[in-house]
């Protein structure tokens, strides 16, 4: 169990090298992030002391750009991208097929902790659209076939189509 | 190795496109393949950028001839080698083969979708190995850097960009030139140069021609003056920044960039910034917030970016395409770069294509290009034999335009007296399978989760519009809808500061304008003409065709059909959830699901028995 203390420690650890750095405070985010899945609060809290910025501030960044997480993920974490092109070539029927594959909802995490579902704006990859990022793996060309092979076929359960 | 004196140079793509199809595995075995054949004298492997094909990716070409592969897999690794440096000819089914014809065409050169470009900003993307600057060197690489410095004063560069008439690439297609001068003038020290590298295409530039970017940078900071230059990109793009990285380290060994480069009082550096993911970002205020480090949004202008912008000194902002075209313009001259392209849009136009375009990738065309040729002659136009609808350019916020527009030149003011913009250069082809009403709704709900929510019509106005479609694609539209949304798009466009409010109605104008009778079907009639919209759409099971093989039953996810062996199978309307895996898994040879709007077909309401005759097993 990671008690409040190691996470102070553990970010102090991450940040120290940015310091005297001009533009720190989103690296600094990054980093941390990187390291622990994502922002717990305290690391929140000396994230802003290097960076001589409030918790709020922090808290506001964190919050304003997609990147940033302040609730742990699961170990895979899957992020359909829903640009442009993506969109057009029917990224929202991917996404439901995965929901329904995961049993997952946009923004949630498996029980087990092994999934993550969220969406990206655009992960760059439009010419092999509909696709996905599965951590640091970019996933392209999308089927709904793929995406059922992709993940292990949960048992079918009672009410699958319950909102 | 770039000097080495072989005979051969295989190229093996490993842009992200062809990376995502493991092509960094098919180059290690290539490499294997050939030490193993022998052949390493005479044959060398070589690691290159995007080609911009990325849908035949991965892509793997042989030089000098230009032989080219496409979708090679890591088995056709040994046969690639033997058919081409042992037995002399190339793989046939490896080629790319024309879509409509289906002949194989051996050479690059020869496809039409690389014989139609002019590519300058690309010209030595999928060429070079983006991570030696010998490449780049041995391409005239940095003798745009060299004339500058050693002859030319930063006025003369800049009326040198100002003359060629190149124009931002990044969307709003700002002079150039008359930016570098406002920056040039501007009091305050350090001034700095930001590069923004945001659309899809300039990450491909940056994986595969970093140093193009990085010379352009250079000569943009000793024309204004700056010492200090970012690179803004996107934090998942981890192939590019590491690319640009290098290119860094390298060019400051050569001292291209650092301290007094090539020995002049001239000095600048560069940071890569990692945007955190906030597509408001790519507005020029709101960028260099980002980069602060705080939320970024738009501010009131004046006071402009060159005159105050980071930490409240004169910066100047340009999109990565048009510093990578830069070092042509000092090497080939003003008048050169003016020739190509039309009166008001000149030099060239990078353009992703997507959707539904059988070439799937990134290309280049002189300004003033239509449409129609990008779409069709280089583009392949729309595959499956389907009809073409409407092109959105220009990325989320640009306008839908419709088959009547195809002759349109791709140029910054032809689109935008369409109704749409540049943008980024995205083209998204939609074919008769779209619902316009539902694309619209689609591109606009981006823009209101991108929205910073500054500007109260933009945070507020977008998910009111949104909501007002989602009533009209739901079957609950009134026909004063279609006024509301063209009065509440006005009020966005005056009364947002920045370019996300300001076009993100684009989509919705240009789909009333283009598709209205569409916006009619779904409200006076509750049809969705192109069987789109779930609320509006139905699936049945046809009697006569089902054979109640049952493997729509198994398949439905919401337990909706019931059915069972030898029975006419039947979907229970208020289980079903429209989510079209029974059309897709009846077997085609029965064909048996049909997909209806705005009418009702009749079907059993219980499984009854296969009628007589209807199938025979």
């Amino acid at each position: 169990m990671v008690t409040e203390t190691d996470v102070r420690k553990q970010t102090r650890d991450i940040i120290a090298p940015l310091k005297g750095r001009r533009a720190l405070l989103i690296p600094a985010m990054q980093a941390v992030q990187q390291k622990l899945g994502y922002l717990p609060p305290e690391a929140m809290e000396e994230i802003g002391e290097l960076a001589g910025v409030s918790t709020n501030i922090v808290y506001g960044v964190a919050t304003f750009y997609a990147q940033f997480r302040t609730k742990p993920v699961g170990r895979r974490m899957v992020a359909v991208c829903r640009g442009n092109a993506c969109n057009v070539r029917g990224s929202e029927r991917i996404l439901e097929t995965i929901e329904r594959a995961l049993n997952l909802k946009v923004g949630e995490t498996t029980p087990d902790r092994e999934y993550s579902l969220e969406t990206i704006a655009c992960i760059g990859a439009c010419a092999m659209a509909p696709a996905m990022k599965m951590n640091e793996e970019t996933i392209g060309k999308l089927t709904t076939k793929a995406v059922e092979d992709l993940f292990p076929k949960k048992a079918k359960q009672e009410g699958a189509s319950e909102k | 190795m770039a000097q080495s004196n072989t005979k051969h140079q295989i190229l093996v793509c490993q842009g992200t496109g062809c990376e995502s199809s493991k092509s960094a595995k098919i180059n290690q075995a290539l490499a294997e393949e050939i030490k193993r054949s022998g052949l390493s004298d005479t044959v060398q492997v070589k690691t290159t950028g995007c080609h911009g094909f990325c849908q035949q990716g991965p892509i793997v070409v042989i030089e000098p001839e230009g032989i080219f592969y496409t979708g090679v897999k890591i088995e056709d690794v040994p046969e690639v080698v033997k058919s081409y440096f042992v037995e002399k000819k190339p793989l046939e089914r490896l080629l790319y083969h024309d879509p409509t014809t289906n002949k194989a065409i051996p050479l690059y050169k020869d496809i039409p979708f690389y014989s139609q470009q002019h590519r300058l900003i690309l010209r030595n993307c999928g060429e070079i190995n983006p991570e030696e600057i010998e490449d780049y060197l041995a391409r005239g690489g940095y003798t745009a850097l060299k004339k500058v410095i050693s002859s030319m004063q930063p006025a003369q560069v800049i009326n040198e960009i100002q003359r060629s008439g190149l124009r931002g690439r990044g969307g709003a297609g700002f002079p150039t030139g008359k930016k570098w001068e406002a920056a040039y003038k501007a009091k305050g020290n350090p001034k700095f140069v930001v590069c923004n590298a945001g659309a899809f295409m300039d990450r491909s530039v940056m994986e595969a021609d970093p140093h193009s970017v990085l010379e352009g940078m250079t000569i943009a900071a000793y024309a204004v003056g700056a010492s200090q230059g970012y690179i803004y990109v996107l934090a998942d793009y981890h192939i590019a920044m590491k690319r640009f990285g290098l290119a860094m380290e390298e060019a400051k060994k050569r001292n291209l960039l650092g301290k007094n480069i090539l020995g002049s009082k001239f000095s600048f550096d560069v940071d890569i910034s990692q945007g955190a993911g906030a597509w408001v970002c790519g507005e020029g205020r709101a960028l260099l917030l980002s980069i602060e480090g705080k939320r970024g949004m738009p501010r009131v202008r004046p006071p402009l970016s060159v005159d105050e912008g980071l930490w409240g000194l004169p910066t100047c902002t340009n999109n990565l395409r048009t510093l990578a075209s830069v070092p042509l313009i000092i090497n080939k001259g003003a008048d050169w770069f003016a020739s190509i392209g039309t009166e008001g849009s000149k030099g060239t136009a990078v353009l992703g294509l997507t959707g539904k375009i059988a070439n799937n990738g990134m290309v280049e065309v002189p300004m003033g290009t239509t449409l129609r040729k990008v779409i069709f002659d280089i583009g392949g136009g729309v595959p499956g034999g389907k009809r073409f609808k409407a092109v959105q350019t220009g990325g989320p916020s640009g306008g839908c335009l419709p088959e009547s527009s195809l002759n349109l030149p791709v140029d910054f003011e032809a689109l935008s007296k369409a109704g749409s913009i540049m943008g980024s250069g995205a083209i998204a082809v939609m074919d008769e399978d779209t619902c316009m009403v539902n694309a619209a709704q689609g591109f606009l709900s981006f823009c209101r989760d991108e929205s910073c929510g500054k500007c109260v019509p933009c945070r507020e106005g977008l998910p009111m519009m949104v909501e007002i479609m989602d009533r009209i694609t739901s079957g609950k539209g009134k026909p004063e809808d279609i006024s509301q949304l063209l009065e509440m798009s006005d009020t966005l466009i005056q009364g947002s500061l920045c370019g996300l409010g300001r076009t993100a109605p684009n989509p919705v104008l240009t789909s009333i304008r283009y598709f209205r009778d569409e916006w009619e079907a779904h409200i006076n009639e509750k049809r969705c003409p192109a069987l789109v919209c779930k609320a509006l759409t139905n699936f049945y099971i046809l009697p006569d065709k089902c054979q109640g093989c049952g493997i729509c039953v198994r398949a439905c996810p919401a337990d909706a059909i019931t059915g069972g062996k030898r029975m006419v199978h039947v979907i229970d309307q208020s289980k079903c959830i429209k989510c079209a895996t029974c059309l897709e898994k009846c077997p085609p040879k029965f064909s048996a699901v049909k997909k209806a709007s705005g009418e009702t077909v009749e079907v059993p309401k219980e499984p009854v028995p296969i009628a007589a005759g209807a199938g025979t097993k």
